[in-house]
């Protein structure tokens, strides 16, 4: 599938915003968070330079799901670690435990349905701390109303998650066309919800 | 146009003639690398803004490396006949006489080199080892012998970054060998991905080529390695050049690319990686040259 002119320039905003964040949206923060924005963030970049570079058929690798994995864990450890200092640990050890995995039963056959459990368990926990954490906070004056953003680019990234996966098991919730148009604008949007979540909030 | 037109026609309008001889300067190649050069001679953090040094860094650097390229030109105007991916280029069609190339070519490499030896002796005999290396030694001597001599084109494209940095601070130091050893480790991307794409032509042309000689699986091997080798260097330089935090950890995610993808390349070759791999490779290196700019201004 080609993509658009618009798919481009969004895919090309998303890159630029990453980088950003990556450069300098980060500084400042603790160790663990610096590293495990830059990771979140990293994955982004380069996985929207790739399917700037390469096309939508990029998501139809089977790698995608396990990197996939990668950008909502390493966002929550971050945000566990700056806000949940009681959980900083045992959030390590979830992510840790969880994205391992992941890959593991996304690399090597397993029987059933343990691999969607799997991955319906680390996205679900990941996924609802990144939407739920920078939205509680903010609502309870610990932080700027703003920071809530990052709450909300957690949910959005969690329906276009929801969209891929559920493609990827032959039970699309649209078609596929629809999602390969939705993806850029969808990963911009995450991406700026997320900047701007961090830099205002 | 008949191939016959320039001998037949020899009195071509002048804007044709500049048209037709800009396009064998290879405008983007030549940029690429100018742009190489400045980042180069920024990376130098000496006072970046000097007008009249930047303009005569810009211009001596593109007339050597212009008339570099016009003198490969000249030369392999015979191979680059028999080959599709060359063979419109205005050399191969006869288009402008072979004299003519030759005495632009020449012409304008003397200025360039001349104008470079009159800024600064060292930074002039770098640009020089550049034109060297790419006309002497890569194209006339080593080109249609063995496939190693793309490691010389890649020296000889490593020069500009090398002498712009030689001109900011008039010496040669580590971090400018760095940087230079990252424009010749990040080249084998072009030049490998371009003989494993154009096999046949460069078969049909008599040239030997890393695919020809190893095979492609070591030719994607040879890739792959030199492109991680390549972002290693360039990190290596930025950590030398003083590089903001920030802007390593940019690096180091863009290195990460990099490096999934050579991964990809050496242990699940296709076509299409290995075209991802040619285009990121490029993007990265554009992305490198961008953060030393940055880094400065």
């Amino acid at each position: 599938m080609k993509l658009s002119s618009l798919a481009r320039i969004l895919l090309l905003l998303t890159v630029l915003l990453a980088s950003y964040q990556v450069s300098a949206g980060i500084d400042g923060f603790d160790t663990l968070p610096i590293i495990a924005y830059t990771i979140a963030f990293g994955v982004i970049l380069v996985a929207a330079l790739l399917i700037f570079i390469l096309g939508m058929e990029v998501l139809d690798s089977p790698i995608v799901v396990i990197v996939s994995t990668i950008i909502p864990l390493s966002l929550a450890v971050g945000l566990v670690w700056q806000h949940l200092a009681s959980w900083r640990t045992s959030y390590l050890v979830f992510a840790i435990i969880g994205f391992l995995a992941v890959t593991l039963t996304r690399s090597i056959p397993t029987p059933g349905k343990i691999p969607t459990i799997v991955l319906a368990i680390t996205h679900g926990i990941a996924g609802m701390t990144i939407f739920l954490l920078p939205i509680i906070i903010a609502v309870q004056g610990q932080i700027k109303p703003l920071y809530s953003l990052v709450g909300i680019g957690g949910a959005l990234i969690g329906v276009g998650g929801l969209l891929l996966s559920f493609l990827k098991t032959g039970k699309p919730i649209l078609s596929r066309e629809t999602i390969m148009k939705l993806f850029p604008i969808l990963l911009l949007l995450t991406t700026a919800l997320f900047v701007a979540g961090f830099k205002f909030g | 146009m008949s191939v016959q037109s320039s001998i037949t026609n020899p009195q071509l309008p002048i804007t044709t003639k500049l048209a037709m001889f800009w396009s064998l300067t290879k405008p983007s190649q030549s940029g690429l690398l100018l742009a190489t050069g400045l980042a180069g001679y920024m990376s130098a953090r000496c006072p970046v803004f000097n007008i009249s040094t930047i303009l005569g860094l810009s211009i001596s650097l593109f007339l050597a490396i212009a008339g570099s390229t016009l003198l490969n030109m000249w030369w392999d105007r015979d191979i680059d006949a028999k080959m599709g991916r060359t063979q419109k280029r205005v050399t191969s069609k006869g288009l402008v006489s072979d004299r003519e190339v030759l005495i632009v070519g020449v012409l304008i490499s003397l200025i360039g080199i001349g104008w470079a030896l009159a800024m600064d002796w060292l930074y002039g005999i770098v640009v020089f080892a550049g034109w060297f290396f790419d006309v002497v030694v890569y194209s006339m001597w080593l080109k249609r012998r063995t496939c190693w001599s793309i490691v010389w084109g890649g020296i000889s494209g490593a020069m500009p970054i090398l002498a712009g940095r030689v001109l900011g601070l008039e010496s040669i130091d580590w971090i400018g060998l760095m940087l230079a050893l990252g424009i010749l480790l990040w080249i084998p991307t072009h030049t490998l991905t371009f003989s494993m794409k154009f096999q046949k032509d460069y078969a049909d042309a008599g040239v030997p080529t890393f695919p020809s000689t190893y095979g492609l699986d070591i030719t994607r091997f040879t890739i792959a390695f030199s492109s991680v080798l390549a972002a290693a260097a360039m990190i290596a330089a930025g950590v030398g050049i003083g590089m903001d935090w920030g802007f390593l950890r940019l690096l180091g995610v863009l290195s990460m690319g990099l490096f999934m993808l050579a991964a990809a390349m050496t242990f699940k070759p296709t076509e299409r990686v290995n075209f991802g791999l040619f285009k990121y490779a490029s993007v990265y290196m554009l992305a490198a040259m961008i953060l030393v700019v940055l880094e400065v201004i």
